[in-house]
């Protein structure tokens, strides 16, 4: 039996941080950041896989991540900050523990999503883009998460959820939680 | 000792959000608990989500079906003899039989959800690499010409014939070319794309492979949504394994080609889902929508030629090549060939992946086997198409799925999502968040994309505020106008569909009293 949530090692790349945002990120270090750069040199367009990583790695991307990016590629600083903010993904500041993204789009939005969201910001007392109080989960909209059979869906962390109710988003909260 | 028996749990992502991992560890202690000697395995999903998870045993007659199964379920089902097939409230008959499945061409997905998506055993088992096998033996040029008469075209949304644009890259001298899979899959009320990277994985590996052959490609880019985070660990996991097969690399399969492959993740921006945009992104920078000309397949990645493709034109491409291009362009209507994975979502009862030829009326999908509406209200509209797809009221649901029918309605295949919505929908809203959709998701390169769909969600807000309507709807159709003759690309371009479509079909929800709630909003 093979399970396939094991994530295998890119090809052409060396990167073993998950591409995603993870709840366990370490504080900035120059040495290791420079570290993960000079994992991706030599691969063609390493920008994008170099800010992924390093997210992974620290959870944000750290001013001080900037000039490394543009000194290992040979770019300005402002090229690399204009790419940093085009994307939704990369974030500036260090999230919550978790990160719950709550699809907003249309297949959602037909089984009720406008009133799952409305139960989530006054259950956790956040708008979007905001962290809770004790610090346990920044909360985020997404345009669609690929489950609109199963709407409306929600994503914590790298955990898609279906079919989410009030009551099912609110055990959900307390077992991460607890 | 019992037998072995074969029980199959999906590990896709769909089914591991309504619990499918609970339940195949429930499976796996109960028969501990029992000593009943069971192999779980984790398959693709068969594509009806409503029934997610979707438990199957083998038996002599056939896979047997149980769902939508709950972890406390299943010692009842054991308890019933699930495991030789035995009824039960969950049971289903035979997997192929449910109508939903057994009314389904499926070429594309032929193998999705019957086998274990990393095993290349059971690829090759299901006919997996004799596309590419056969391609091997052809001529770049015949290959293209194969591909071109299948009928193909491609299933990103524009719908341009693929065969044409692989021979556009072949015939491009360089020193180097590229495939660049589109799998940014950003449309909501689409979900196919993942499907079939977590389900069936190779099938993506052998259509990219073949398109290399085809142009002379050696380097291959699979662009994933960051969304996506279990589509990408299936494919990279998928690709070490072709690659430790001789399936990728140098001297593929014996050959004397080589194709390298890799997976790139998207950072949330819709627009990187436009190839340019995906392009630029590929290479390290904003997501920002190149002008055309140069096509792509001319200067594409870095410069070079370079096929761009959606997963499932590229997922097509094996079966036309194992099977020959007659036998795919059989299937469909008119200039639209073959087979469209359909998928159902939203507000409806029997929501999944329905692969069928074009031709099929929106009808027959929603209702005949999308079952209606889930909560069991009338169905009022149906997006069709994605974001920037057309709202479609019931009286036009007889229309064919087919490109050109479409295109005469104002409305597009798109990539084939159907999202539906009951009778409490408002429609004001609707066309609303189309613009505001429009306005989060620019690339912010052209000024009536940029700053007109802005506009256009103030103006909609006026309307719906009963602010000197007649004065904002003429409003709103001019700034439809600008936008779609003054955008660069289909973002800008298309966003007023959705929005004039709401106007012409649901005009009543654009002239409520202001505060008067949605039609029959509970
Ligand atoms: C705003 C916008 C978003 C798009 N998103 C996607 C997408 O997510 N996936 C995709 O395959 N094509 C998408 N396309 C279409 C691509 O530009 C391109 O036509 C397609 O990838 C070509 O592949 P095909 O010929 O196989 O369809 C999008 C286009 C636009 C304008
Ligand atoms: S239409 Fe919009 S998304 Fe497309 S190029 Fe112009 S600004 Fe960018
Ligand atoms: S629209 Fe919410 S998951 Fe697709």
């Amino acid at each position: 039996m093979t399970d396939p949530r094991h994530s295998g090692t890119e090809a052409g790349s060396t990167a073993p941080w998950p591409a995603q945002e993870s709840s366990s990120v370490r504080p900035w270090d120059a040495a290791v950041a420079q570290q993960i750069i000079d994992g991706f040199a030599g691969q063609r367009g390493a920008l994008l896989p170099m800010l992924h990583a390093l997210q992974g790695c620290f959870g944000c991307i750290d001013d001080a991540a900037l000039p490394l990016l543009a000194r290992s590629l040979n770019l300005s600083r402002a090229d690399v900050h204009g790419v940093v903010t085009f994307y939704h993904d990369f974030r500036r500041t260090r999230p919550g523990r978790h990160i719950l993204k709550v699809c907003r789009a249309e297949a959602c939005q037909a089984m009720g999503a406008d009133a799952l969201i409305a139960h989530i910001k006054d259950h956790l007392s956040v708008d979007f883009h905001e962290t809770t109080g004790d610090g346990a989960f920044t909360l985020e909209a997404v345009y669609c998460l690929g489950n609109c059979a199963l709407s409306p869906a929600l994503m914590l962390d790298e955990t898609l959820v279906g079919r989410v109710t009030p009551a099912r988003f609110d055990a959900l909260v307390a077992g991460v939680r607890s | 000792m019992t037998e072995m028996i074969t029980v199959y749990v999906p590990c896709d992502a769909a089914a591991l959000s309504v619990g499918a991992d609970e339940v195949a560890a429930a499976i796996v202690a109960e028969a501990a608990r029992r000593h009943q000697a069971v192999t779980v395995v984790r398959n693709g999903s068969r594509g009806m989500l409503w029934l997610e998870p979707l438990v199957e045993v083998a038996t002599a007659q056939g896979r047997v079906a149980y769902g939508p199964v709950a972890p406390e379920q299943v010692a009842d089902l054991f308890e019933a003899g699930f495991l030789t097939g035995g009824a039960h409230p969950l049971g289903h008959g035979l997997t192929e039989q449910i109508p939903f499945f057994h009314h389904q061409q499926r070429l594309t997905f032929a193998r999705c959800g019957l086998t274990d998506p990393l095993s290349v055993e059971d690829y090759r088992a299901h006919g997996g690499f004799v596309g590419l096998e056969r391609a091997l033996t052809m001529a770049p040029a015949d290959i293209c010409t194969e591909v071109a008469e299948s009928g193909l075209r491609g299933r990103g949304g524009a719908g341009f014939p693929t065969g044409i644009k692989w021979r556009t890259v072949l015939d491009a001298k360089a020193d180097e070319k590229f495939i660049c899979c589109n799998a940014d899959e950003g449309d909501s009320g689409t979900f196919a794309d993942r499907m079939i990277m977590e389900g069936d994985p190779f099938c993506l590996i052998e259509g990219m492979t073949v398109a290399a052959l085809a142009v002379g490609a050696t380097q291959g880019y699979i662009y994933v949504r960051s969304e996506y985070p279990h589509a990408i660990a299936t494919l990279r996991r998928a690709i070490d394994l072709a690659y430790e097969q001789n399936w990728l690399g140098a001297g593929l399969h014996g050959s004397a080609h080589r194709f390298d492959l890799e997976v790139r993740t998207g950072a949330g921006a819709y627009i990187c889902g436009e190839e340019t945009a995906m392009l630029e992104s590929i290479e390290g920078k904003r997501g920002m929508v190149r002008a055309k000309p140069p096509l792509p397949a001319l200067e594409g990645l870095f410069g070079k030629p370079t096929v761009v493709n959606n997963v499932l034109s590229l997922c097509s491409v094996p079966v036309i090549l194992a099977k020959g291009a007659a036998f795919y362009r059989d299937f469909g209507v008119g200039r639209s060939r073959g087979t469209q994975p359909f998928q159902l979502g939203g507000n409806i009862r029997h929501g999944g992946l329905f692969e069928t030829a074009f031709g099929i009326t929106l009808h027959d999908l929603v209702y005949r086997f999308g079952g209606g509406t889930a909560s069991g209200r009338p169905v009022r509209a149906v997006q069709v198409g994605g974001p920037l797809g057309a709202y479609l009221p019931e009286h036009l649901f007889h229309l064919p799925k087919d490109y050109e029918a479409f295109a005469a309605e104002e409305a597009m295949v798109g990539h084939g999502g159907i999202v539906v919505f009951d009778d409490s929908v408002d429609m004001a809203k609707q066309a609303r968040f189309a613009m505001e959709f429009c306005a989060i998701e620019s690339c912010g390169k052209c000024t009536p994309c940029r700053i007109g769909s802005t506009r256009g969600v103030e103006v909609i807000d006026r309307i719906i505020a009963g602010e000197r309507r007649d004065e904002n709807l003429a409003l709103l159709e001019d700034l439809c106008m600008v936008m779609t003759e003054g955008s660069l690309c289909a973002m800008g371009g298309l966003t007023p569909l959705p929005v004039r479509s709401a106007l012409k079909h649901f005009p009543e929800d654009f002239d409520r009293p202001a505060s008067a709630p949605a039609q029959a909003a509970e």
